[in-house]
């Protein structure tokens, strides 16, 4: 009986097959007619299901235009698993081309990062220029290594309650940052002590101010705002360590001391999620947070959320920072789709683009240019009560600046301070330790000394 | 026969093939062979990463250069880093003790009960270690939370002022400790109950007959029965709760001022979240060293004692 081909000659013909395949370098060729393929992975929006959807059609659209076949992650920052999958990719060198990078980690993977100089040309060529709080997390040695991502990116001024601050601390905070493109008499005074002084209001009338001070990221955010806002560097631009000798450092510490006097006890155990609650079941009068707790409020507890209003933050004697925590798109220099990569953050980043997403997060997320705010209706429009989030973005009327913890450390250090939380920590030792100030200075020194380790 | 060298029983004694087929008749061969799956995932998922582990906490910061134990050195000079040693070692030490006091009283007491009741109870003993840690952690946050604590509530209903449980550090401390051997009590209890009823009933016949006390037959026959399984649970809890990472992480997330941290929780912080993976490695594996060589010594001890009761 004769075979037409018989098991040895599969064999032969394979092992044949095999190690042509592998000693010829094969192109990477895409089939006929297609733009190549794209991975992304990106931030899996708190917002749910509405914000992941727009972004997802805007991306599904350009690729479908492009011809490019895009495959496409959410992947969630709950219990960090976005910094775990960005590690693993560094690692593996493999994975996505393109990934969401939160806050820190356009430094902390600088070198696998590919340089976006030329994307951030045009974009800043067209929209003008970036907050200095993205250029400092994301512009390292003068090139971009990142395109700040508009989906995520968050201020985190106040959010407080109109009639409780009207009522017990005698502030109209809608009368002082009014929903249109100037500021009420008030705003002028509404720095740290004024603050405090509605603060101990609040706190005798049964609504504390919900301000976290652990280790979380809202207790971090607000609590440097406050040290920049009185010009307390823990370590200047250079690396220099400035705290014992620091009078300013001293100054906002003193400051805190007595800002704590009214605030509960329990905030040094609060995560992100406790001041919300506190502002959503009416039981506080103001907290710093992004639209999210109104954005619940609105479906829970509709007669809170209808009294809530978003403005800045307030101003110290140095600056009146606002604090900002964004996102950026980060391009793998292992990405064998460099190009559709780019044309695609490019893209995302039109002002077509940013109003979608800005929409569909019903105002959370904010873009790294400010010249949009005016030309994005989402602020303008959101209710209720109307203009609730007008004064969410830092417009330039307000005469802020977005700013990140622990600026203008450098990044590699300030990091690990951020993270670490020390500014709270050296609160709490203070207030909950009566630690005397010389020695929390003392200890916020050494742990800083560890963290200059190269 | 039970020589695994020997050629397979009933075969032919003419050499069939070459070394290769002699090789693969061999049951060590065979056996070999249907470990390798096993072997593989052990290597993959044990092995592998314990050496990338150590070589990474052998790297500077940017992971360019070999910098030996500089790392474990720096861990060692560093205030937080000496606490969260004395924190583990009170979590994990502490946490222990309570769950095998606990686990060998509610041993005794479901041994005592009647063996149609004993299995009711059982169960609804064991429902804490067979819910998620994660979950049943969240439902303890809920419990302990700051602004809305149901404990607070209840004792509040009592007179007794609100307790801020995980705000301030001592109670911060107890509460990440009694989570933990709520969770973990109940495998220190069936373990023993396991060891409990192994104990021949003769052993306390003929101490009775003797005149023991009560306490005197849990000392010189209980324990002594039971010292072996007590070793390694004792050991293998001790491993697990050095290493525990989720209950302090929710709870506590390590605060207040770093006063519940503990090994897995700072090597998190420090290598995934302030993107020092050679630190964070180098943390992670700071225990091991000292839990291998106990666990050499109680695994020396419970050989030692079989061999014993075996003589």
């Amino acid at each position: 009986m004769s075979h037409g081909i018989s098991r040895r000659d599969v064999l032969r013909a394979g092992a044949a097959a095999t190690i042509v395949g592998s000693s010829l370098a094969a192109p990477h060729v895409h089939a006929q007619g297609t733009g190549g393929r794209l991975a992304l992975g990106l931030w899996d929006h708190w917002v749910g299901a509405v914000a992941n959807d727009a972004l997802r059609a805007i991306i599904m659209d350009w690729g479908q235009k492009n011809r490019v076949e895009i495959t496409l992650d959410f992947i969630t920052s709950v219990g960090n698993k976005n910094l775990i999958t960005i590690a693993a990719e560094a690692q593996a060198r493999s994975g996505h081309d393109v990934l969401s990078f939160p806050t820190w980690m356009i430094h902390d993977q600088q070198r696998l990062l590919e340089p976006m100089d030329d994307v951030m040309g045009r974009l800043t060529a067209k929209y003008g220029a970036v907050n200095d709080a993205s250029a400092y997390l994301a512009k390292i040695e003068g090139r971009w290594l990142a395109v700040p991502q508009t989906t995520g990116s968050q201020f985190k001024g106040s959010a407080a309650r109109v009639d409780l601050m009207k009522q017990h601390a005698g502030i109209d905070v809608q009368a002082m940052y009014p929903a249109e493109n100037r500021l009420g008499d008030a705003a002028a005074s509404w720095n740290w002590e004024t603050f405090l002084t509605a603060a101990d209001k609040c706190n005798k009338a049964g609504f504390p101010f919900a301000l976290p001070a652990g280790t979380f990221t809202d207790a971090t955010d607000w609590i440097g705002a406050m040290f920049a806002g009185y010009g307390a560097n823990l370590v200047d631009a250079n690396g220099n360590i400035t705290i014992r000798n620091n009078d300013k450092v001293r100054q906002v510490m003193d400051y805190a001391k007595r800002l704590f006097q009214h605030i509960p006890n329990e905030m040094f155990a609060a995560d992100d999620a406790t001041n919300n609650r506190a502002l959503i079941s009416g039981r506080s009068a103001l907290i710093f947070n992004p639209p999210s707790a109104w954005a619940v409020a609105k479906r829970d507890a509709p007669d809170v959320a209808s009294q809530v209003w978003h403005f800045p933050s307030p101003m110290g004697p140095a600056s009146h920072t606002v604090p900002h925590l964004p996102y950026f798109f980060g391009l793998w220099s292992f990405s064998r789709a460099k190009s559709q990569a780019k044309a695609l953050l490019e893209h995302l980043s039109q002002i077509e683009q940013v109003q979608k997403m800005v929409d569909a997060s019903v105002g959370y997320d904010i873009p790294a240019f400010a010249s949009m705010f005016d030309d994005i209706a989402t602020w303008r429009n959101v209710s209720p009560p109307a203009g609730v989030v007008y004064n969410y973005p830092v417009r330039a009327h307000h005469k802020a600046v977005p700013g990140i913890a622990y600026a203008p450390a450098p990044a590699e250090i300030a990091v690990q301070m951020y993270n670490q939380g020390i500014q709270a920590k050296m609160i709490a030792r203070m207030v909950q330790n009566n630690e005397p100030l010389d020695r929390v200075l003392a200890w916020a020194e050494r742990e800083v000394e560890g963290f200059k380790r190269g | 026969m039970a020589d695994g060298n020997l050629v397979m029983q009933g075969g032919s004694a003419r050499p069939q093939g070459g070394t290769l087929a002699r090789l693969a008749r061999k049951r060590s061969t065979l056996a070999f062979l249907m470990t390798v799956p096993l072997l593989a995932v052990i290597g993959g998922l044990v092995a592998y990463p314990f050496f990338y582990a150590l070589y990474l906490s052998m790297l500077n910061k940017r992971m360019t250069r070999f910098i030996g134990l500089e790392n474990y050195t720096f861990l060692l000079s560093r205030e937080t880093f000496q606490s969260v040693i004395w924190q583990s070692v009170l979590f994990a030490v502490g946490a222990v003790i309570a769950k095998a006091l606990i686990g060998f009283i509610l041993a005794h007491v479901l041994h005592e009960l009647p063996s149609k009741g004993q299995r009711k109870w059982r169960g609804m003993l064991l429902v804490p270690w067979v819910i998620p840690p994660a979950v049943s952690t969240l439902a303890w946050w809920w419990l302990f939370d700051p602004s809305y604590s149901a404990i607070n509530w209840a004792v509040a209903t009592i007179g007794i002022p609100p307790v801020a449980w995980l705000g301030e550090p001592s109670w911060a401390r107890f509460s990440v400790i009694l989570v933990n051997v709520w969770y973990g009590a109940p495998f220190f209890m069936i373990m023993y109950l396991a060891a409990l009823k192994s104990v021949p009933d003769q052993l306390y016949e003929a101490a009775a007959i003797d005149g023991a006390t009560g306490w005197q037959k849990l000392r010189h026959v209980t324990v002594p029965m039971m010292r072996n399984i007590i070793s390694i649970t004792v050991l293998f809890s001790l491993i697990v709760t050095f290493a525990n990472f989720d209950i302090v992480r929710i709870l506590t997330n390590g605060g207040p001022q770093d006063k519940t941290h503990i090994f897995g929780t700072y090597a998190f912080q420090v290598g995934i979240q302030s993107g020092d993976l050679p630190l964070g490695a180098s943390v992670s594996l700071f225990m091991f060293p000292i839990l291998a060589i106990f666990a050499v010594f109680v695994l020396r001890g419970v050989t030692r004692r079989s061999k014993e009761m075996a003589g």
